[in-house]
Formats: C-alpha cells, sequence, structure tokens
C-alpha cells in the first residue's frame, strides 16, 4: 500500500545538488509529487521538502539512498508526525468589475488576499494545506481560472526543538557515533498548534 | 604559483598515486603538457578509454588501499568512461576520473566535443565535481580521493574545465583531513547488537555466514576466519565475495546462489541462524527471493552501506559498521561451541553435491584448462574473469585461499572488463603472475588493448576460453528460451594467433589437452604477454545452475 511520505531534507547549497536528489529518486523507481527547495538561516544549507508517494518500505529505501549523497546533510521523514505543511498558490482570476464580490467573500473565508488587481481579473494568493488549497482551486473553477502556480509543500516539525540537529561530523581519527547517526533526528516536543 | 594542471598532477602525487590510465585529447591537452614534468606519475596509455577505467578499477581491485586513477578528455572521452564508473560503482571500487571539461566560459553552448560529463556520469559514481576556481583544484581532489576510498568505497568523477587546468595560483595542499558535515565516518557497532547476534550463535543448532565483497574490502579475513572456527560456523560467499574465507578450510562451503555450489544453497535454505557480512544479497544470490534462506529464524546482516540492510530482504538483527571492525568485536563475545550433528549434515551435503563437471565428448573442457592453471600457480596468482561461462568457472575451479586473488565485474557484469583490467593489476602487483581468463566475445570487446599491453610489456597471461559463442547466453536459450540459439554464433571470430602476431604479442592455440600444459608454462615463462587460446567444448556449460525463475533449491547438477 503506497502513501503520500512527507520528507525533510537538508543539502548543502551547491549547484547540481536538486539535480542529483532528484535523480536518485527517480533512478530507484520512485515518483515525486512535489519539491520544494530553498535556503536556510544558514546560507551554506537548504532544506528541501519532498513528497513521494510509495510505500512504508520503498520510503525507508528512498530515505536512505538519498542520506547516501554526499551532498545531503540530513533527511527526515516526518510523515504522521505533528507537523506544519504548507503550500501557496497563487491564481490569475477572470474578475470583470461587476463580478468580484462573490469571489472575494471565498478568499476571505480562506483567509487568502489580493495580491494583484488588472482590468478583468485579479491575482489571488492563499497557503495552507494541500486538501485546504485543493478544496479553495475547486471553489474557484466555476469563476474561470486563468492561470495557476501552487508552489509544492514546505514543512516544519511543531514544537520547540529542532526536529533535524545538524550533528558534530566525525572525521578520520574521531571517534565516531554509533549507528544510527545520520538518519536520526531528535525527537521534537509536541506541545502547540496554530 | 603553478598552473591548475600542476597543482592537479602534484595533488596527484600527494594522494599517493603512481600509476595514470589516460587519454589525451584537446580537452585535458594541459595535463598532458605538464606530465613529462612528474616522473613520479607513470603514465599509461591505453587505446580506448574504457579500457582505461577497467585498467583503474584492476589496478585499485588488486591493491588494497590504493585508488585507481583515469584521465579522459571532454565529450567522447569523458562518455566512454560511463560503462568503466559504473563497474566500479556497482563493485565498490575506489576510482578517481579526471575529465577535461570545455572551457568554463564555454560550457552550456554545445561547443566542440561539449557533453555534459556530471549529468551523465550522475547515478554510476559515489560523487562528482566541476571544478570552478582555480583555488578549489587541490582541495577538490583531496576530498575526491577522501570520498573515493572511506566508507563504502566507489568511483568519483572530477570535471575540470580546459581553463582551469591553465590558471595559476599558489599551491597549498590541504594537510587537515577531509571534513564533511554531509559524509560523517562510518558509524562504529552497536554494542548491544553485537551481544545479540553473539547469543544467536550460542543458540544456533544450524548456522551458516555468508561472506561477500566488503570483507575483502575491510580487510576483515583473519577476522571472518576466527569467528567460523571459534564457533564452527561454515562459510559460504558471494561471487564478489570469493577469496574471503580459504576455500580449503573445514568450515568452507562455496560460492552460494544462481550458480553456486549445491551444498551452499542446500546449508543456506536449512539455516537457522544466517549472518551475512559486506554483501548486498541481490539476485544473483537470492535467486527467486522468496526460496533464499527459508528456514532461517535469525537473520543477521552487517553491511557498512544502511541502504543495504533491509532492500531486499529484511534482517531481524543489523550492524551497520565496516566489516572488520564488526567482526573483530563480535569475536570478543563469541564463545567456542561446535554442531556437530550441523557439520556432520554439511559433509554429508558436500559428498552429495560436489562442484564437479562431466565431459560426454572428449573435447577439451574449460574446467581442464582451469586446473591445469591452478597446479602451476595456486595461491599466488591474481585470476581475472570475464563476464560469462568463464567467469562462473574461473570462480568455481580455482582454490582461492587468499584474498584478493580472483577479480571480476559481479555487479554490473561488464564483458569487456578483465582483459583491460588485468593491465592495471599487474602493474600495481609487478611481482605476482596475473591471468585474465575470458571468451572470446568479451575479449575482443576490449582488445585494442593488446596494443597497450605489447607497449609497456605488462606481463599477463591471457586465457581464452574459446567456444565459438556467446557460451552463457547460448546456455540460457538452450535451456530457458525454447532451445532457440539466436545471434550468439561467434565462429567468424578472428584467428587469435595471428591477431597476436599483428599485435606483437606471443600466441598460442590449441583444442587439445596434452597441450594445454606446456603453453601454459611457456606463457608463464615469458616476460611479457601471452596470448593463449583454448578451443573448448563449444556445449560445455556452467553447472550448477539455478534455472531461470526457479529457487535456491533447483539447482541442477552436471550430469
Amino acid at each position: 500500500m503506497t502513501q503520500s511520505r512527507l520528507l525533510s531534507v537538508l543539502v548543502d547549497n551547491k549547484p547540481g545538488v536538486l539535480q542529483r536528489v532528484a535523480s536518485m529518486i527517480r533512478r530507484r523507481g520512485f515518483n515525486i509529487d512535489s519539491l520544494s527547495v530553498g535556503p536556510t538561516d544558514d546560507d551554506t544549507i537548504s532544506r528541501m521538502t519532498i513528497t513521494v508517494h510509495v510505500g512504508r518500505q520503498q520510503a525507508e529505501q528512498a530515505t536512505k539512498q538519498l542520506a547516501k549523497l554526499i551532498d545531503v546533510i540530513t533527511i527526515d521523514d516526518i510523515t504522521g508526525l505533528r507537523n506544519v505543511a504548507h503550500e501557496l498558490v497563487l491564481m490569475r482570476m477572470q474578475a470583470p468589475p461587476g463580478e468580484r464580490t462573490e469571489l472575494l467573500n471565498l478568499v476571505d473565508i480562506f483567509r487568502g488576499r489580493i495580491v494583484d488587481v488588472a482590468a478583468s481579473s485579479v491575482i489571488i494568493e492563499v497557503t495552507g494545506s494541500v486538501e485546504k488549497i485543493d478544496n479553495f482551486i475547486e471553489l474557484m473553477r466555476p469563476f474561470g481560472i486563468k492561470e495557476l502556480a501552487r508552489s509544492g509543500v514546505v514543512a516544519l516539525v511543531r514544537g520547540d526543538q529542532a526536529r533535524i540537529r545538524l550533528m558534530d561530523f566525525a572525521i578520520d581519527g574521531d571517534e565516531p557515533p554509533t549507528e544510527p547517526s545520520r538518519l536520526q533526528g531528535v525527537a521534537g516536543d509536541t506541545t502547540g498548534t496554530v | 604559483m603553478l598552473t591548475g594542471a600542476q597543482i592537479a598532477l602534484e595533488s596527484l602525487i600527494r594522494e599517493g598515486v603512481d600509476t595514470i590510465f589516460g587519454y589525451p585529447g584537446g580537452a585535458n591537452l594541459w595535463l598532458y603538457r605538464h606530465l613529462p614534468s612528474y616522473p613520479a606519475l607513470h603514465h599509461v596509455l591505453v587505446r580506448h578509454e574504457q579500457g582505461g577505467a577497467h585498467a583503474a578499477d584492476g589496478y585499485a581491485r588488486s591493491k588494497r588501499g590504493s585508488v585507481g586513477v583515469v584521465f579522459a578528455t571532454s565529450g567522447p572521452g569523458a562518455l566512454n568512461l560511463v560503462t568503466g564508473l559504473a563497474t566500479a560503482y556497482m563493485d565498490s571500487v575506489p576510482v578517481v576520473a579526471i575529465t577535461g571539461q570545455v572551457p568554463s566560459t564555454a560550457i552550456g553552448t554545445d561547443s566542440f566535443q561539449e557533453s555534459d560529463v556530471i549529468g551523465s556520469t550522475m547515478s554510476v559514481v559515489k560523487h562528482s565535481y566541476l571544478i570552478t576556481r582555480v583555488e578549489d583544484i587541490a582541495p577538490t581532489i583531496k576530498e575526491a580521493f577522501h570520498i573515493a576510498r572511506s566508507g563504502r568505497p566507489g568511483p568519483v568523477l572530477i570535471d575540470f574545465p580546459k581553463d582551469l587546468q591553465a590558471a595559476v595560483t599558489a599551491f597549498n595542499y590541504p594537510e587537515a583531513p577531509v571534513r564533511r558535515r554531509s559524509y560523517p565516518a562510518p558509524p562504529r557497532p552497536d554494542p548491544a547488537k553485537l551481544r545479540q547476534i553473539a547469543e544467536l550463535i550460542k543458540g544456533a543448532k544450524r548456522p551458516v555466514i555468508l561472506a561477500g565483497r566488503g570483507v575483502l574490502i575491510a580487510g576483515a579475513e583473519e577476522d571472518l576466519a576466527e569467528l567460523a572456527h571459534q564457533a564452527h560456523i561454515p562459510v559460504g560467499w558471494t561471487l564478489l565475495g570469493t577469496g574471503a574465507f580459504p576455500v580449503t578450510d573445514p568450515m568452507a562451503l562455496q560460492m552460494v546462489g544462481f550458480m553456486g555450489a549445491g551444498y551452499t544453497n542446500k546449508a543456506v535454505c536449512e539455516a537457522d541462524v544466517l549472518i551475512m557480512v559486506g554483501m548486498r544479497c541481490d539476485d544473483r544470490v537470492t535467486t527467486r527471493l522468496d526460496s533464499f534462506a527459508p528456514r532461517v529464524e535469525h537473520l543477521v546482516h552487517i553491511d557498512i552501506d544502511p541502504a543495504e540492510i533491509g532492500k531486499n530482504v529484511i534482517p531481524h538483527v543489523s550492524v551497520v559498521a565496516d566489516a572488520k571492525v564488526a567482526l573483530r568485536e563480535l569475536n570478543l563475545l563469541v564463545e567456542p561451541k561446535r554442531e556437530h550433528a550441523w557439520l556432520t549434515q554439511i559433509d554429508q551435503w558436500k559428498e552429495e553435491h560436489p562442484v564437479r563437471f562431466t565431459n560426454h565428448t572428449g573435447l577439451l573442457q574449460p574446467q581442464q584448462v582451469l586446473e591445469e592453471m591452478y597446479a602451476r600457480c595456486e595461491d599466488e596468482a591474481i585470476v581475472l574473469a570475464d563476464v560469462g561461462q568463464n567467469q562462473i568457472w574461473a570462480a568455481l575451479w580455482f582454490n582461492y585461499r587468499k584474498p584478493g586473488l580472483f577479480l571480476n565485474s559481479g555487479g554490473t557484469g561488464t564483458m569487456g572488463y578483465a582483459f583491460p583490467a588485468s593491465m592495471g593489476a599487474k602493474l600495481a602487483n609487478p611481482h605476482k603472475t596475473v591471468f585474465c581468463v575470458t571468451g572470446e566475445g568479451g575479449f575482443v570487446m576490449n582488445m585494442q588493448e593488446m596494443a597497450t599491453m605489447v607497449e609497456n610489456n605488462i606481463d599477463v597471461n591471457i586465457v581464452i576460453l574459446n567456444n565459438s559463442s556467446l557460451g552463457m547466453v547460448r546456455q540460457f536459450q538452450d535451456d530457458f528460451y525454447d532451445g532457440v540459439r539466436s545471434a550468439v554464433d561467434l565462429t567468424f571470430t578472428p584467428d587469435f594467433v595471428k591477431l597476436g602476431d599483428a599485435f606483437g604479442m606471443k600466441a598460442m592455440s590449441t583444442d587439445r589437452l596434452e597441450d594445454v600444459g606446456r603453453m601454459l608454462d611457456d606463457a608463464m615463462a615469458h616476460k611479457g604477454p601471452v596470448l593463449l587460446n583454448f578451443n573448448i567444448d563449444p556445449n560445455a556449460n556452467v553447472y550448477p545452475i539455478v534455472p531461470l525463475g526457479k529457487g535456491m533449491l533447483d539447482f541442477v547438477e552436471a550430469s
């Protein structure tokens, strides 16, 4: 049985890393549902948030294979953990001046906003879970979607503690850690919701 | 101040490199411009880049701790390395490939002999680098060698644009060890798991060990032998693990799996505790997956690569660690024991299912050639086998008692590997006898290297087991594809004696057993490459073999 799995990956911010990660996932026969990448607070490190549709054992294999890539620092399967997993959608909606009220009401309900207004269209921005975005898009369809762009999911686990902590890395001559080292995250506390 | 090319060559010397296999071209000419100034680097001009990659592989495989080095130019030169890199990658062989690239300003413009080498090789290397700044050259080379030889070894490619080979900067080879947060040292074995394994061994009634190439890479043969002798555990091995345990040892089984010995397969299928060390457990080992070790109650897997744990078979206990460290620490916990009934049973299987061949035709059999070879060199020769029937014959008909004496392309199964790789093995081991066992099909795939061998007088004894067909494919077609022989006839193969003459290589040929010994004696006495063509029984087959789609116990033996 396959399911959507959410992988949070820290990688060296170097050219070609995205290709290495995507190529590894393809080569091992997994499908990427979404992938987003951007720098972190440390500009030498990027975070990739990857949604793959795989079985549990496959997910473990994908995780281990990704962890082997030299540019991958840590990888964490955060599926099922209490996390914030959000996506952003931009939609250019057909909206002639007299017909905007109902559209704007729905945007309000979804806590979205209008980020551009033109003569006969507007651009709407909404963020939230994949389900919320899916629902919003369905509601917008009757109004006439002219263009749409989704960002893919970015995610962090809820709580005070960083889920992935950069480990002190071992080198030749150092006492290396006992396994498992690289795949192990730090158990986060799970208090608080938005 | 040095040029980038000089820095690269200086860096190779710092990494202990003494031999480079390579081929020049437009994009690596600055390297070749300076190469003559570095007599410590012996450059071997191969005749095709694939031969260079395999030679570097053979060099590294046959000399523990070394890294094979190959140079190629951009575009076609670099792309010709792909098969060789894939071969090294699958078998975890440390190789560093340095490819010329078009000037960095021209990258992306489809300039002459430009190709995306990083992209083309991404899935067949452990890691790769495109050099973008002249000051990165030395640290990149240092890191590349570290990554190639550490952890689970593998090939690393450095793509080196031509303008950066000519650029100038100060040379400072980094002294500090390579430190990358994304490449931690292999973990130490978990003591709790080692205690658990020791307990399992204590309680085992029918224990078996299987050893893979990881044992050889780690240099863990003595620790493996200690474990086997301490607890009297029979040891089998994978094709790539051949030599990890002496075949003459009383605890020795033989190769396992698809074309392994029947008694090894029986032992694995009957085992209650199976300990797999340094192996991938691929389909050639397991045959049909559900037939692998069906009675096992406790499956133990020790490997340095966490991704191998649970990839094909899911162990009950796993240890991620270097095989030598794991076995050494495990040995401290294992108590002496001996399961008499189990060992008696194994001995009985050995008698019932010996590895043997039959000769119904009176024609020269490949095993007879190998027996004659073995009689002349025993433990002292390095044997490289190609891919196909010759590979399995060479694996089963030589009593390898020492590690690192049998080299072959086990993972990718690259035909054409053995001949160029044997050049590397001989150059890395000038005082050892080297045999290249190949077929007339695989030999022809890289026979251009005859010129390299003769030019450098590389003393390899080439043994072609010539059955005028692609033997393994022919055997499969006969047995599993309705007996339809299709595109396997190699009657139109060169006259190898004349071919030897053409290249200036001593060559002999026979189809008679009585000539074999004399020819081998001549070849071994000759200081230089010798090609021996043995026209063998065209219908000689590999046995035992598990028919395609069948399970471990369905092996078919010679009849």
